[in-house]
């Protein structure tokens, strides 16, 4: 039980954000194991580091190393040149004096002599012997030799003498090695330093992934946990977008549970009603009808009224359908002026039947991309409530426009429509602007409609089919009675359905 | 007419089972799937009543597909407890000829099961003209005329009166009518197929002596040519 009431967004973190099982295979591929965001980003970031410090030291050993023979060689050049000057004043015995000078005064211990003469005799010089290795003359080797008791790399190079004699001029470049000995050293110090400031970073960027996650994670949570008021706080950073999204996912939700509670709000009131009734009337009958007729009345009577509930349980769940979004599949193009004289038509005989008269007042419309079958819906509504609520002997008017973007009536001709406008007007009582707020509520019904049939979903199920298309339904007072205002905007799915429109007109 | 049925919902099957065999037909029944495509396949009816959902695996659809499948063109009415126009498209996608959600009016079944049996039979040449009892409808010219005197009628009119005549002897409610006149599938709200069938009736019954359509309590309407 405690482990369940954990928060979501620790289970989430705990589970998910610093998980490290073993390497596992999915279809043979390995793949990499670390799940932390924050962990993978410092350890990129680390291991970039590092090889360009690497590249970088190389670099430094590469050109310093470099800078240091051409500076030996040179020296070596040099001082040979002189030494062989030496011979040329005084021959084997000067060029002795001088190799021995020149070893006493080198106080650093890296000049390197050996003066042999023609029978491999050493005559002068610090060298044990000739090297095995140097076998061209005038030519630079670098060797390890071995000196008083430790080794050493060496620059070598030989020269021959008259009469035999030889001579090598070295330098040992035991400096590169101390070199070398700082530039790992420092590479090692950089890695040392790299790796901490990498773990430092997967930790800084791990909390900071962390809080971002956590702070959406802790919302969801309260909101599984019933609390559907909470939301994100914004930040500035990044994870804003996600939170907005979020939020306004949320928003959403919270406008569908409200839309969810409304109606088992409804269906406790309104669908008790007619059920109480039905159930009254049964058993009245069975207990007191004396006559099979009043029998069969009473019964028939339960019959409208189950069909009425059954009507109130379609009618909701139809506006719960398309309040779902569930309906855009059947989205088609529609054509307008056709549905809309069908419509008139099938509505004007109960219009006249009821005294009053339907007029049409379309001009061309563009066709719609949209659903058909809750168009027609949407408009029989209208039409039944302008019928039901008209006093006789009034009139009705069926009208409809493109309208064109913000320009003036008259010069959009050539604009294209951005959208139109369906509207139904009548010159019943109207509405008061109190219950125009509320009519698309669903079960509302003005105080004066109590006595007309119907269930107060009409209007609700226009505005659904309204905001299904993009839409905005609109009541508004015509004095006498009510204008309701269906506005239409043409999406662009329906240029990319490819299907030709009806090029608007408009009208003078 | 010879008429399978097969429903797992007993109250539902003894009910559609009763009136049905009230109104003369012949009825056999299945309580599930395995026996309704059983005897949808081995007997031959006029008409198969499927229950949309059915219990064991084998469904309403299951059971159309398959006779489909086979190329048995048995007018199917398939009821439901889906009143989803994606089901309804579905059923009659898959073969379904009809789609009665449930609840329904036992007048309802009827009339649409008649007319669906109905349809079965007059498959034939496509006819130019109508005719029962002093009625005459000339499906070319649109001309109408009863005991030799024409009749005008609006183009919405001569649709409906066509229907009607099309079904003399059946009775047909008023949903049939708004879906099968106008092709709508909403619900109306008010008693718009009333009114035009009262229009109707002002044409063809009241210049004359006797009424040929009929209204038929808790059902819909009846057309019912005079006895000479
Ligand atoms: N044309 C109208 N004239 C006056 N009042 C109207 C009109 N249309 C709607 N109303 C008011 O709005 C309410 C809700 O309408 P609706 O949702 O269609 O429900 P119903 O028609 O079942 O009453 C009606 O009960 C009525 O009070
Ligand atoms: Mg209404």
């Amino acid at each position: 039980m405690a482990e369940e009431r954990t928060p979501l967004y620790r289970r989430l973190s705990r589970r998910h954000l610093f998980r490290l099982p073993l390497l596992h295979s999915r279809n043979g591929k390995r793949r990499w194991p670390i799940r932390s965001a924050g962990i993978n980003f410092a350890l990129g970031y680390g291991v970039l580091f590092l090889i360009s410090a690497t590249l970088f030291l190389s670099f430094i050993w590469w050109s310093s190393t470099n800078l240091l023979n051409d500076h030996v060689r040179a020296f070596i050049e040099t001082d040979a040149q002189e030494l062989r000057h030496r011979w040329g004043h005084g021959g084997a015995p000067a060029l002795s004096e001088a190799i021995n000078d020149r070893l006493e005064q080198n106080i650093d211990d890296d000049a390197l002599y050996l003066l042999i003469d023609r029978h491999g005799r050493r005559m002068a010089g610090n060298l044990p012997g000739w090297p095995v290795a140097v076998k061209k003359m005038n030519h630079f080797y670098e060797l390890t030799i071995r000196r008083y008791t430790f080794t050493t790399p060496a620059q070598f190079k030989a020269y021959t003498l008259p009469h035999g004699f030889k001579l090598i001029v070295g330098h040992d470049i035991r400096g590169r090695t101390l070199l070398s000995t700082v530039i790992t050293r420092t590479l090692i110090w950089c890695a040392v330093m790299i790796s901490l400031l990498a773990v430092g970073g997967a930790l800084v960027v791990r909390d900071l992934f962390r809080r971002m996650v956590g702070s959406i994670a802790r919302t969801a949570s309260a909101v599984a946990n019933g609390d559907l008021n909470h939301r994100i706080a914004l930040t500035g950073s990044e994870t804003d977008l996600v939170a907005e999204t979020v939020n306004t996912m949320l928003d959403r939700i919270n406008r569908l549970m409200e839309g969810v509670r409304q109606v088992s709000n409804a269906i406790a009131h309104d669908l008790r009603t007619p059920i109480t009734r039905a159930r009254n009337q049964l058993e009245e009958a069975f207990f007191s009808a004396t006559s099979p007729d009043e029998l069969r009345t009473a019964v028939d009577r339960a019959i409208g009224d189950l069909d009425h509930i059954t009507g109130i349980f379609e009618a909701l769940l139809r506006i719960a359908q398309i309040e779902a979004g569930a309906r855009r599949s059947a989205f088609t193009t529609v054509n307008l002026n056709q549905l809309l004289s069908n419509m008139a038509e099938l509505y004007e005989a109960s219009a006249e039947d009821a005294g009053l008269s339907l007029a049409l007042d379309v001009t061309p419309l563009p066709s719609l991309f949209g659903d058909e079958r809750m168009l027609q819906q949407a408009l029989a509504n209208l039409l039944d409530n302008a019928i039901k609520f008209s006093p006789p002997n009034s009139m009705l008017t069926l009208s409809a426009h493109p309208v064109m973007a913000g320009t003036a009536p008259g010069s959009g001709a050539e604009k294209k429509p951005q959208g139109l406008e369906i509207s139904v007007r009548d010159q019943g009582p109207g509405m008061n602007d109190a219950d125009i707020l509320r009519a698309h509520e669903r079960f509302f019904r003005a105080e004066s409609a109590r006595n007309t049939p119907g269930s107060g979903l009409g209007l609700s199920l226009v505005q659904a089919v309204t905001s299904l298309h993009h839409g905005r339904l609109t009541l508004t007072q015509a004095n006498p009675g009510l204008k309701v205002t269906l506005f239409l905007p043409l999406l662009p799915e329906a240029e990319r359905t490819g299907r030709s429109t009806t090029p608007a007109e408009t009208t003078p | 007419m010879r008429i399978l049925l097969v429903e797992d919902d007993p109250t539902v099957r003894s009910f559609v089972l009763k009136g049905l065999k009230e109104a003369g037909h012949n009825v056999d029944q299945a309580d599930n799937g395995k026996d309704g495509l059983y005897l949808a396949i081995g007997e031959k009816y006029d008409i198969i009543i499927l229950d949309r959902m059915l219990p064991g695996g084998i469904d309403g659809l299951n059971i159309l597909e398959t006779l489909r499948g086979q190329k048995n063109n048995t007018p199917v009415l398939l009821l439901s407890a889906l009143s989803d126009v994606d089901d309804r498209v579905d059923g009659l996608r898959a073969g379904g000829d009809d789609y009665v959600t449930k609840p329904f009016a036992f007048s309802e079944l009827l009339a649409r099961v008649e007319a669906l049996g109905r349809r079965g039979h007059n498959e034939s040449a496509p006819e130019t003209s109508l005719t029962v009892g002093d009625l005459t409808l000339d499906l070319l010219s649109r001309e109408v005329r009863r005991d030799g005197q024409k009749i005008d009628l609006q183009p919405r009119e001569f649709r409906l009166l066509e229907f009607l005549v099309r079904h003399a002897g059946q009775v047909v409610t008023r949903t049939m009518l708004l879906e099968k006149v106008w092709d709508y599938h909403f619900d109306p709200q008010t008693n718009v197929i009333d009114v035009h069938v009262s229009r109707l009736r002002q044409k063809v019954d009241k210049p004359f002596e006797t009424a040929i359509i009929h209204t038929v309590r808790n059902a819909g309407y009846i057309l019912r040519p005079t006895q000479d």
